[in-house]
């Protein structure tokens, strides 16, 4: 990793907690002769080749996401209904064919309140950290997170009324997701109890998938109101610290979506599809600090923008390993 | 073809910085900007307070502890299941009866924390190993209380309780060392015991969902309540099926004038199950399962 890299690494950490991405100071050699090549050396053809090619939108990692996430909480239920006992109990805690699984939020929220850790707690929480280690920290998010799927279709009204002038997205300081974060830690520590969790919508809507609807998925809907009419995709941007926790571990984690800068034509749909834009400064014209440019932790490794680019400048990538797509 | 270049970017964008002033006093933030600024931090704050708002309507419970459910079996002290309970149902989907249920918002007992209605259906230990205790995944439901946690007087049993259903087993103890609650005999003047009177049919009636392990009938499927009709000369049912030894029994008591009638009498190895206000016929039923309740004598 060069030294501009790294210094961008950590730069993206402070992005995950809430800080506003900054200009690079210096731009890499590699990367400024590219920046200047491409101010002064317009190609029409395939300028006009590449607008086509955005009419002709792909799905192909949204389909595969959405198919995923079904997926995972379809297997939950099924587990329960069908009793056929592959996938036990719900997002906050499980068994996979009998191995523990515990959501890295749930447990630190019981290991705050209870003060005590148990075996089991313990192998669940390290299972599931090695997993989206392995699978790129904030992935559960956008793979897994049943609240999510709903939120990207609330997102899509959202756009809609903004696009007919009804509402507008009425953005906020990123910073709060890291305050909710301490003040929910604060207080599971101090009161003993796990008070996050009955305000969660992942575990409300995860139970009510597997256990049946309750009154709980009032909330859940209040959050969605909250974010068609006012704030777009407000609680996962601003107030869920399940995603801040993931995003911790997706810092370390070797699958991430790799920005190139050669083919862009810095259009920027991708901010626009994304759900955290922050992570895409870098693809804004100038920002490149290398021809190659790994987007950050808060990430979510969802891949609409990989769909939305049509020059394939932006790839899921797993370090160490050749390109996946 | 558009272009987003640094110095172009709409309202809504997150990626422009906030601008600092200048060291040459140049007000570099606009008074429109300034302006929007200032309704983010508002929205901001407004966004923090409903979030905590919403937050603190979790700790209802808590608040409403006088209310209490009855946990599951190997549950900690109310204060510490609500913080160790990590609400996932794993103990739900263990229960071979279907005894637990996992509270909504507007149980008061805590959102997705498991409960049990024993009126409803009863926790029979038709699992006979307490698999809701094995499954949990944090300790909420235990075989082990750690040593930092007390035992409140009266919550230990003197002995681990038998389990009549394997009363002839090499191992015929259920692993439990503390009750979740107590029967009572709330309403003895409705009792039929303590009526003399006996019992014909279906307890509950014919549409009563609760199942039950007669061992009778099958050692390992819970039957309806229902499919299973009594014919007893004087009422036992509580007493009949208790799957708990020497936990109730029917014994002749002294009412202070001097006369003297049947009851049934609760003993200390009662763990608190539920199955006897379960069966009860009468309703409301005569005998009641106290949650968390101590054994007093």
């Amino acid at each position: 990793m060069s030294a501009l890299l790294k210094r961008r690494f950590f730069d993206q950490i402070k992005v995950l907690f809430g800080a506003e991405p900054t200009k690079p100071k210096e731009i890499g050699p590699a990367a400024q002769q590219i920046h200047f090549y491409k101010k002064g050396n317009r190609d029409l053809i395939a300028e006009k080749l590449h607008a086509r090619a955005h009419a002709t939108p792909s799905h192909k990692w949204r389909n595969r996401r959405w198919a995923t996430l079904i997926f995972a909480n379809l297997l939950f239920t099924l587990s329960f209904f069908l009793d056929i006992q592959i996938l036990e109990g719900a997002l906050t805690a499980s068994r996979f064919v009998g191995f523990h699984l515990i959501d890295l939020n749930s447990a630190l929220q019981v290991m705050l309140a209870h003060k005590h850790i148990i075996n089991n707690l313990l192998i669940g929480t390290g299972t599931v950290l090695v997993l989206w280690v392995l699978l790129g920290g904030r992935t559960f998010c956008s793979w897994v997170c049943p609240y999510h799927l709903l939120a990207e279709w609330a997102e899509k009204i959202h756009l809609f009324l903004v696009s007919k002038k009804l509402v507008t997205d009425q953005n906020m300081d990123r910073r709060l997701r890291s305050v909710f974060w301490v003040i929910f830690a604060l207080l599971a520590l101090a009161t003993g109890y796990t008070v996050f969790e009955a305000i969660s919508p992942t575990g409300i809507l995860s139970r009510a998938l597997i256990y049946g609807p309750g009154l709980a998925l009032l909330w859940v809907l209040a959050l969605l109101f909250f974010e068609v009419f006012f704030s777009r995709r407000a609680w996962c941007r601003y107030a869920c610290p399940i995603g801040l926790t993931y995003g911790v571990v997706g810092i370390v984690s070797p699958v991430r979506i790799l920005y190139k800068l050669d083919g862009c034509f810095h259009e920027g749909d991708c901010r626009k599809v994304c759900l955290v834009p922050h992570v895409l400064d870098t693809v804004i014209k100038g920002r490149a600090v290398e021809p190659e440019v790994p987007i950050g932790p808060d990430c979510t490794r969802c891949g609409l923008c990989v769909d939305v680019c049509p020059t394939g400048s932006l790839s899921f990538d797993v370090k160490g390993l050749s390109k996946l797509a | 073809m558009s272009e987003i270049d640094d110095e172009v970017a709409g309202d809504n964008s997150d990626s422009n910085p906030p601008r600092q002033a200048a060291g040459n006093g140049k007000p570099a933030v606009s008074i429109a900007k300034r302006q929007t600024n200032r309704r983010r931090v508002l929205r901001t704050i407004l966004l923090t307070g409903g979030v905590l708002g919403a937050a603190m309507s979790g700790f209802l419970p808590l608040v409403y502890a006088q209310k209490k459910r009855l946990r599951p079996p190997g549950a900690l002290d109310e204060k510490d299941f609500l913080g160790s309970c990590i609400k996932c149902g794993q103990c739900v989907q263990v229960c071979p009866v279907s005894a637990i249920k996992l509270a909504d918002l507007v149980d008061g007992v805590g959102v997705g924390t498991p409960y049990i209605d024993p009126r409803a259906q009863a926790c029979d230990f038709s699992c006979d190993a307490v698999q809701c205790i094995l499954a949990c995944p944090t300790g909420s439901l235990t075989y082990h209380k750690p040593a930092f946690l007390p035992v409140r007087p009266g919550a230990a049993l003197a002995a681990k309780p038998i389990l009549l259903a394997k009363e002839n087993d090499p191992e015929p103890t259920l692993n439990m060392h503390e009750r979740i609650g107590v029967a009572r005999l709330t309403r003895p003047e409705a009792c039929l015991a303590v009526q003399g009177k006996g019992f014909k049919g279906q307890t509950r009636g014919a549409g009563f969902k609760g199942k039950l392990r007669y061992m009778d009938v099958d050692r390992w499927k819970p039957v309806k309540v229902s499919s299973h009709p009594y014919e007893v000369a004087e009422c036992d049912l509580c007493v009949r099926q208790c799957p708990v030894k020497g936990a109730i029994s029917i014994e002749t008591v002294f009412a202070p004038d001097g006369s003297q009638h049947k009851s049934p009498v609760v003993h200390e190895p009662c763990v608190g199950c539920g199955v006897c206000e379960m069966v009860c016929p009468v309703e409301p039923t005569a005998i009641t399962i106290e949650a968390g309740e101590v054994w007093k004598i």
